[in-house]
């Protein structure tokens, strides 16, 4: 029963706990030891893959019905999912490149389920049985690049630094009701994104029978599960917070190219 | 890096419509509905862990496949192998660039839509035989290879990588510009159509060999998806 943090803190790199507002490290040599949360370094909190095996990581396009029409498109007969490589993922508090061409640049907030046993031909009404737990993932999206071609392309959606994840993962145990989650998006401090996961197409048990009706999913592989309606252009500066109830307020700030 | 079984360690990409054949055949059709302009950005997809089938490992099918024979760069530790943007990237030196590169089998079913992500169409477990072992070439050797495809001992394709859209060098540069391709990862240059725009075809109880001289032949038998 905890909230699990990935951390880099005197010189390596850490596993923690959240203990009362503070982080308490797992790592045998400071075992139990409190820092604050401003003292360390976030990295994504997803657990390690196999040496062998990387992350498969899918992303829903179009999974709130509000989104879908805020995008002119009809919600979708099937879960319109695309994969994304680890690569683009950056922690809490990162920083965030804006290409200097572009006029849309836009967050996604999105519920992010960690897979926690292999799972294949998975019935939906077991699917939570092989969910680790769950985290937040801004999954940004530049729209100037957008082309109609396995649409959202990775141009689009696979960008270095673009998909800040975390601060937590959160046990599955610690949440009873995943498709009853409040989740909101400020920038700058003025609330922009509102929803709830509730308002999912697909839900998140639907969406695991769906993928592992075809493909086998491991421990770590992770599932973001769309962004409901309300996004808006980040212009360099923007400071971008994506909270979901009981699961966490990831916090993002846009930053120019270096030329 | 050769080895009796290989299989990937980091992430593979690979590109649709990067030969020539195919860009032509569908550059009459690039500007209708849905896609309206042609593809501008490489149009990339991901094969995903759980497609990875080593060479000589069976691969459960529910129906007909099209057989995808790709060359695979493995991206090393050196900075030109990772890191491509062309602002720092001199071109000729990519070129002169030895990559470990390996056998690939990209496996779909047949779609005839470009337009969506093909998740269900390309990431089925399985779905992607990786050669045994890599060869070390430079991306200018790498242009003059040719990729031989039977099915149970019959030629059915030739796959020249002297007729990509985007070269090795290119493709590396284009990828570069938005992603950092990590040491492990996987950079297929596509797989080719024949002369219709089909690919060729394959099912249950085939076997498909893809060879390339100086490579040891990537082989794998279809077998019959459990209901």
């Amino acid at each position: 029963m905890s909230k699990h943090a990935r951390i880099a803190w005197a010189g390596a790199v850490h596993r923690a706990i959240e203990r009362d507002g503070q982080l308490e490290l797992q790592t045998p040599a400071f075992k139990g030891r409190l820092l604050n949360f401003n003292e360390v370094v976030w990295l994504s909190p997803l657990p390690d893959m196999p040496p062998h095996r990387p992350r498969t990581v899918l992303a829903l396009a179009i999974n709130y019905a509000d989104h879908a029409k805020e995008l002119a498109f009809k919600p979708p007969e099937e879960p319109l999912a695309f994969a994304k490589g680890a690569a683009s993922f950056t922690g809490h508090r990162a920083f965030t490149v804006r290409p200097d061409d572009v006029t849309n640049m836009h967050y996604e907030c999105e519920l992010a389920v960690v897979i926690g046993r292999e799972a294949k031909h998975v019935h939906a009404h077991d699917a939570y049985d092989f969910v680790r737990g769950y985290t937040v993932a801004n999954d940004y999206a530049i729209r100037d690049y957008l082309e109609n071609w396995y649409r959202p392309n990775l141009r689009v959606k696979n960008r270095d630094t673009c998909t800040p994840i975390g601060p937590w993962l959160v046990d599955a145990a610690d949440v009873p009701d995943p498709m009853n989650l409040a989740l909101h998006t400020t920038v700058n401090g003025q609330v922009t994104q509102q929803g709830n996961t509730r308002d999912m197409v697909f839900d998140v048990p639907t969406l695991i029978e769906y993928f592992t009706s075809f493909m086998t999913l491991y421990p770590g592989d992770l599932i973001l599960t769309g962004t409901p309606d309300g996004v808006v252009d980040c212009p360099v500066g923007s400071h971008v917070v994506c909270a979901i109830e009981g699961i966490g307020a990831l916090e993002n700030t846009i930053v120019a190219a270096t030329q | 890096m050769s080895a009796a079984r290989w299989l990937p360690q980091g992430t593979v990409y690979g590109p649709l419509l990067n030969f020539q054949r195919e860009w032509g055949l569908w550059a009459p059709r690039m500007t209708d509905a849905p896609y309206k302009a042609a593809p501008k950005a490489p149009v990339l997809y991901i094969k995903t862990a759980n497609t990875f089938t080593p060479c000589g490992g069976a691969i459960a099918v529910p129906g007909q496949v099209e057989v995808g024979a790709a060359l695979g760069l493995v991206i090393g530790e050196s900075v030109l192998n990772q890191a491509s943007s062309p602002a720092i990237q001199p071109f000729d030196a990519i070129n002169h660039e030895a990559f470990e590169c390996v056998l690939l089998n990209d496996l779909s079913l047949p779609h005839a839509s470009y337009y969506r992500p093909p998740i269900r169409f390309r990431n089925r477990d399985g779905f992607l035989g990786c050669g045994a072992g890599s060869v070390s070439l430079t991306l200018q050797a790498l242009a003059q290879l040719k990729l031989d495809v039977r099915v149970n001992g019959q030629p059915v394709q030739t796959v020249d990588l002297g007729t990509l859209v985007r070269d090795a060098a290119a493709l590396l540069q284009a990828v570069g510009e938005f992603m950092t391709l990590q040491p492990g990862d996987v950079l297929m240059l596509g797989t080719d159509c024949l002369d219709d725009g089909a690919r060729p075809r394959a099912q249950a109880g085939d076997r498909i060999e893809i060879s390339a001289p100086g490579f040891a032949p990537l082989v794998n038998t279809l077998v019959e998806e459990a209901a």
